[in-house]
């Protein structure tokens, strides 16, 4: 309460202040009797000075951020597309820094230089065609060189990977990130977001995952044959909201039920395959050094971006679209963390678009492990395929309610 | 109401019949320009204000996490600051309405809105707008979505907290954030309701620029102001439609259950039926106008520098035709970038290089600007008021935000600092601190007009030197907290802390600095507002041209008439730009002098 007094006064003194300075100018001009559109040469000259003053400020508060600060943040790319994108970003940089340089330079120095002086007329020059010439083609032309260079790279770094990609599916949901490996196969497993129950949070498509998805939506605790009965039981008086959104969800989950019955009919069993030795990974995601990953992205429920500062890469993820994006890591953790003389270093995935309150905490750490390193990681999860998680859960879960329906954990942070 | 709309398109030279006005229809629901741009005015300074307010508050959060501050509690209460520490969603919720307001309520409806509509009709010798009702209706629609806008910040579960672009899904589910709720639907017919308001003021510039012009004021007579109010109301009009119905599509997917942007989305454990849509198109709808709209925030400053400029430094304003040419070349290519937004949304990579190319060339036309205004200063007598000291600073920021365009405009390159704080540095020093600089400028040089009454240069001075400090001790050090990849819009940067202390110390301690420089900025603008408000009052009287100008503004008497012009309006003989000519006796011919024996026209 103090502080909140301390400042209400500050303001008002500071309203004071300002009032009395003005009252002393007012004085004072009334005495020089110049009107406030008479610039006094003395006026001019001293913020022509001061013109070129914050030049040479500017210039050295720059020079010292890029001293100090540069490079800290950026470290060495760790991919090798990443590489090529500092050495584009660095020429790019060359270019704009000569510039900002040099019209700034112009800009001040003139605006100190050509201040009023008595008895000199400033030059009538509306125009010249050779000047304005030049600086419509020279621009022009490092325009040309930058489009090129960029548009080379643009198409490499987009471009389909090589055949033999490891393919990894990142999921993103509020507030956090799950990694899907394709397996021995290295194929995905398909996919359909109506298939999500707590036993399969990715939402795969297999004959089973199906055949319990109807179930969970017919039978589960708050599934269409609950919501019908407690609708029709009148020894409960419901609160009109809450009848009208029973109403709402039960309609839904009608039309749902008969999409999933669909699905049933013509899924084909070969796609089962696909999906069972996926693995499926959360919070940490291992990289093998120097092998090209082909990375797919899906979101369950708002937009987020895959950002990998360190790789140079990033990708949106949208709801109801598959987006992807490939880099090849080429620096393991350990060497990173040497060059950084940090031990605690790591990789990092951020979240990189809003996606509410916790967006600043959606992350995942990611460790590049060298070739022998990965294949062990690799073979300690071979028990660990989609196929084993899931029917070992099954079996855990009692057999009539397979599961509530997912995500009842969610929204811990609001 | 006023007998202004029917003399407007007479050319009559018979007296203006004087009647005595009501306070309420000259001042609240007024049908002359000058009275509706002071109206603009002053609205966008108070929504400044309160933007500027909201970014302080964000900022101490950022600068300080978690600790607590009685500012914030003073501010938001107990509710959205416990303990005065800033809640999540509120943060969002400030960062949001801060985009927003400044980008809608300041920089468009305060510069192109105050701007416009004083001198549109001023300096073309008209003696109003062509609609003077559609006029005010445009202003009060502005008004009304300025009222809904705060009303929002004070609802329940928030105001909108998608970021200023409100991308779906996040703005369509109230399950997703809390401020998707009732704070976005505000939002959003608060934006329709500015949407109509800004087409009807653009209507009715185009339509003025281009039926209202006096005798003798041809098209390449026009000063530049004029030129960049044309061309950004052309953008707006073809540009805020599609905004419009990017909302309404929205306002349908929130009310209407349809599924324009939803598709296959769970959310609060909720499975939705939404399905074919796509959150994409959203983007598209949103940017082909969000492009425009930084040309529509920029083209007025740069309009207001132009004469600025040419006129303190007593030298026309270098090359004319390519300033006007690259207005509208800036103005066309406006309209072919907007996907330079959209790089690594899953877009397609190769329409991802089209945009780099459009997009890259907006340099050229930008560049010939900049050489035009520094060439203008070069051999002039410079004359450094507080308002051309801020246009000289426009050219300045408009640079060092400019530069850094070129690294986001390249896709290759926009992949490493999408979306980090190295766009929030660019976007804020070339469109916001550009655009902020203009309308200063344009408020310190017009004042005389607008209020019949001088400003204090000083003050003036002070000003200028804390906010372009301001200006760059704020924005400068983004750019590298963004290049070490740190992204916009968190909450607290801690998180790096655990993967990577060296960073995440420079991150704090440049956010410390930020925040140092925004509140030194901020303080700043008090003198601004108390030379402002104090000056309307108490200012001493200006004289009728106080800059030694040559547009037609200042032939007009100082006290406020109806219809600008006592007797006939001014006939235009020259271009505005005849400062120093060489054979005149003083240093500039205003338009209205009639060409001299054997005088060539530039």
């Amino acid at each position: 309460m103090e502080s909140k007094l301390i400042i209400l006064i500050v303001i008002v003194l500071g309203a004071i202040a300002v009032a009395q300075l003005v009252r002393i100018y007012e004085l004072s001009s009334k005495l020089r009797k110049r009107g406030e559109h008479e610039i006094s040469t003395r006026d001019n000259n001293l913020n022509g000075k001061m013109m070129y003053a914050f030049m040479v400020l500017l210039y050295a508060f720059f020079i010292w951020l890029m001293v100090e600060y540069g490079w800290t943040g950026r470290g060495d790319a760790a991919s090798t597309i990443g590489k090529e994108t500092d050495w584009l970003l660095n020429l790019n940089f060359v270019i704009i820094i000569a510039v900002f340089f040099l019209t700034n330079t112009l800009l001040f120095y003139f605006s100190y230089k050509y201040v009023r002086k008595e008895g000199v007329k400033a030059f009538y020059f509306p125009h010249n065609n050779k000047l304005e010439m030049i600086w419509t083609v020279v621009p022009a032309c490092v325009l040309a060189v930058i489009i090129i260079l960029g548009l080379k790279k643009w198409n490499d770094a987009t471009g389909a990977s090589g055949e033999d990609a490891i393919r990894i599916e990142l999921f993103s949901k509020q507030f956090d990130w799950t990694a899907r490996y394709a397996g021995d196969n290295n194929l995905l497993g398909r996919f359909d977001y109506k298939l999500t129950t707590d036993l399969n949070e990715l939402a795969l498509l297999t004959s089973e995952t199906i055949d319990s998805a109807i179930v969970n939506m017919q039978t589960g605790p708050t599934g269409i044959d609950a919501l019908v009965k407690k609708l029709n039981d009148r020894t409960i008086m419901l609160i009109p909201e809450d009848r009208e959104k029973m109403e709402e969800d039960l309609s839904r989950k009608t039309r749902l039920i008969r999409l999933l019955h669909q699905m049933k009919k013509h899924h084909t069993k070969k796609y089962d395959a696909y999906a069972w030795d996926d693995i499926i990974q959360k919070d940490t995601l291992y990289l093998c050094l120097n092998k090209e990953y082909e990375f797919n992205f899906r979101a369950k429920d708002v937009i987020h971006s895959a950002h990998f500062p360190h790789f140079r890469a990033q990708m949106n993820t949208v709801p109801g679209m598959t987006t992807r994006l490939k880099f090849t890591p080429d620096i393991t953790t350990k060497e990173m963390r040497k060059r950084k003389n940090d031990e605690k270093f790591n990789y990092v995935l951020l979240c990189n678009k809003i996606c509410g309150g916790a967006h600043y905490k959606m992350k995942m750490m990611i460790v590049v492990l060298e070739e022998g390193e990965y294949k062990s990681w690799m073979k300690s999860k071979e028990k660990a395929t989609f196929r084993d998680t899931y029917f070992a859960a099954a079996a855990a879960a009692p057999a009539d309610t397979t599961a509530v329906p997912a995500d009842t954990t969610m929204m811990v942070a609001n | 109401m006023a007998s202004v709309s029917h003399e407007a398109h007479g050319h009559t030279d018979h007296g203006h019949d004087h009647h005595e006005e009501s306070f309420v229809s000259k001042y609240i629901f007024s049908h002359d320009h000058k009275m509706i741009g002071k109206q603009f005015l002053i609205t966008a300074v108070f929504m400044g204000i309160i933007a500027m307010l909201l970014s302080i508050l964000f900022r101490i959060q950022l600068a300080w996490p978690g600790e607590s501050s009685d500012f914030l509690t003073l501010f938001l209460g107990e509710t959205w600051a416990p303990g005065g520490v800033l809640k999540e969603d509120m943060y969002l919720g400030l960062v949001t309405i801060h985009g927003t307001i400044m980008v809608f309520f300041l920089l468009t409806g305060g510069l192109s809105g105050t701007f416009s509509n004083i001198l549109i009709p001023l300096q073309l010798g008209a003696r109003d707008m062509a609609s003077g009702f559609l006029n005010m209706l445009s202003f009060w629609f502005f008004f009304i979505s300025s009222i809904i806008m705060l009303v929002s910040l004070f609802v329940e579960s928030g105001p909108a907290m998608a970021g200023w672009t409100v991308y779906p899904p996040l703005s369509a589910l109230p399950q997703a954030v809390s401020g998707s709720g009732l704070g976005m639907t505000l939002w959003l017919f608060s934006m329709a309701i500015f949407i109509a308001g800004s087409l009807i003021g653009s209507l009715n510039y185009i339509v003025t620029v281009l039926n209202l012009r006096t005798t003798g004021m041809t098209m390449t007579r026009m000063p530049l102001t004029i030129w960049a109010f044309f061309v950004t109301a052309i953008l707006g009009v073809l540009s805020f439609p599609v905004l419009l119905s990017a909302a309404l599509l929205l306002i349908m997917d929130r009310l209407a259950g349809t599924s324009f942007y939803l598709s296959d989305i769970i959310v609060g454990g909720e499975m939705l039926t939404n399905h074919g849509g796509s959150p994409i198109l959203y983007q598209h709808l949103f940017w082909f106008l969000g492009h425009p709209e930084v040309y529509i925030v920029l083209l007025p400053a740069l309009g207001l520098s132009s004469e600025i400029i040419a006129t303190n430094a007593r030298k026309p304003i270098f090359g004319y035709r390519a300033m006007i040419g690259s207005i509208l070349a800036i103005g066309f290519l406006s309209f072919i970038v907007w996907g330079h937004h959209m790089f690594i949304t899953g877009m397609n990579p190769f329409l991802g290089s089209v945009f780099v190319f459009t997009t890259l060339l907006i340099a050229i036309p930008s560049a010939v600007k900049v050489f035009n205004y520094i060439t203008t200063l070069w051999k002039g007598s410079l004359i450094l008021t507080p308002a051309m000291l801020f246009a000289i600073g426009l050219v300045s920021t408009f640079i060092t935000g400019g530069v850094t365009g070129i690294i986001l405009a390249d896709s290759a390159l926009d992949i490493a600092v999408h979306d980090t704080y190295f766009v929030v540095a660019h976007f804020h020093i070339v469109m916001g601190m550009s655009a902020v600089f203009g309308m200063f400028a344009g408020v310190y040089h017009w004042f005389p007009k607008m209020y019949g009454r001088m400003m204090n240069t000083r003050l003036g001075y002070v000003h200028f030197w804390i906010t372009i400090i301001g200006a760059y001790g704020v924005f400068f050090p983004m750019h590298f907290v963004g290049l070490a990849g740190a992204p916009r819009r968190y909450y607290d940067y801690s998180v790096y802390d655990q993967f990577d202390s060296n960073t995440f110390a420079m991150i704090m301690d440049l956010n410390v600095i930020v925040t140092v420089f925004a509140i030194f900025a901020a303080l700043g603008q008090g003198v601004f507002l108390f030379n402002f408000f104090y000056s309307i009052f108490r200012g001493p009287k200006a004289p009728q041209n106080p800059w030694k100008s040559n547009t037609l503004e200042w032939t007009t008497p100082v006290e406020h008439i109806h219809g600008n012009w006592p007797g006939e309006l001014p006939t235009v003989h020259r271009w505005p730009y005849d400062y120093s000519k060489p054979g005149a006796e003083e240093d500039y011919i205003p338009q209205t002098v009639p060409l001299a024996e054997g005088e060539e026209e530039h």
